[in-house]
């Protein structure tokens, strides 16, 4: 007996491509500029294993105009990673409840991107604290 | 029934997601626009001696390795389940690309900073 073929929902093969999933495509982009990143630190790393002379050639890198144009893309990337980190949190964790009563999802967004903030300013106050 | 390896994944890029969200940005600001161009920071703040000081220091070496490698995870699974989601190919070339990708830049991770060396 022929079960009969089940019927297949048509997909938009680019549905990522357009409204309302791009925001979603974009937010998953982010992860790529996190890794990017990474990978910047990690050549730096193995210049710094190869010897002094590959690792100011690494340094110089840095200080290209590429590389800035590059720092300032992963930048923003990063930036967009902390927005939707945040606000995606609340939904991706247990229900927070103080009190009796159940915490408003965006009181855990606000909460999260705030130490953000704070841990941004504070690193850079470090950096500065420590200079040479 | 075989035991999913998904909650480790999801594990080391809710990890490396939570670290990149607190501490990503101010350390590219950093080490590729303060320190490169000297914005407020002195150009010998990245100086060979220094970083070098920074990686032979085991408790150094663990800070680098942690940054570096859960970014590489975090990145792995958001391109894995986008790609999953685009329906690009099929689930075990998937991983292989996009873990073993990132099982392979934490081993080169890893030869960096022990061929950096130890005091």
């Amino acid at each position: 007996m022929s079960r009969g073929r089940p019927y297949v929902r048509p997909v938009e093969p680019y549905w990522w491509a357009h409204p309302p999933y791009l925001a979603y495509t974009l937010r998953e982009v982010t992860g790529v500029a996190v890794a990017g990143y990474a990978l910047i630190l990690l050549a730096g790393l193995i210049a710094l294993a190869r010897g002094e002379a590959h690792y100011v050639a690494w340094l110089n890198f840095l200080k290209s105009p590429w590389s800035l144009v590059l720092h300032i893309v992963l930048l923003a990337g990063l930036i967009a990673h902390v927005w939707t980190w945040f606000r995606i949190m609340p939904k991706t964790m247990p229900r927070l409840s103080l009190g009796g009563s159940i915490m408003p999802q965006t009181l855990i967004s606000a909460a999260g991107l705030v130490l953000a903030a704070v841990t941004f300013i504070t690193i850079l106050l470090l950096a500065e604290w420590v200079r040479p | 029934m075989k035991r999913s390896p998904a909650p480790i994944f999801w594990l080391l890029f809710g990890a490396g997601g939570m670290l990149a969200a607190l501490i990503g940005p101010a350390l590219l600001v950093i080490t590729g626009i303060a320190a490169p161009f000297a914005i407020g920071i002195s150009p010998g703040f990245m100086s060979f001696e220094r970083v070098a000081a920074v990686a032979h220091h085991p408790l150094g070496k663990l800070v680098l390795f942690g940054i570096i490698t859960l970014f590489f995870w975090h990145g792995a699974e958001r391109v894995y389940l986008t790609l999953r989601d685009m329906h690009v190919g099929g689930k075990v070339a998937l991983m292989q690309l996009c873990y073993g990708g990132a099982a392979a830049l934490t081993m080169v991770t890893v030869l960096a900073l022990v061929a950096i060396g130890f005091h």
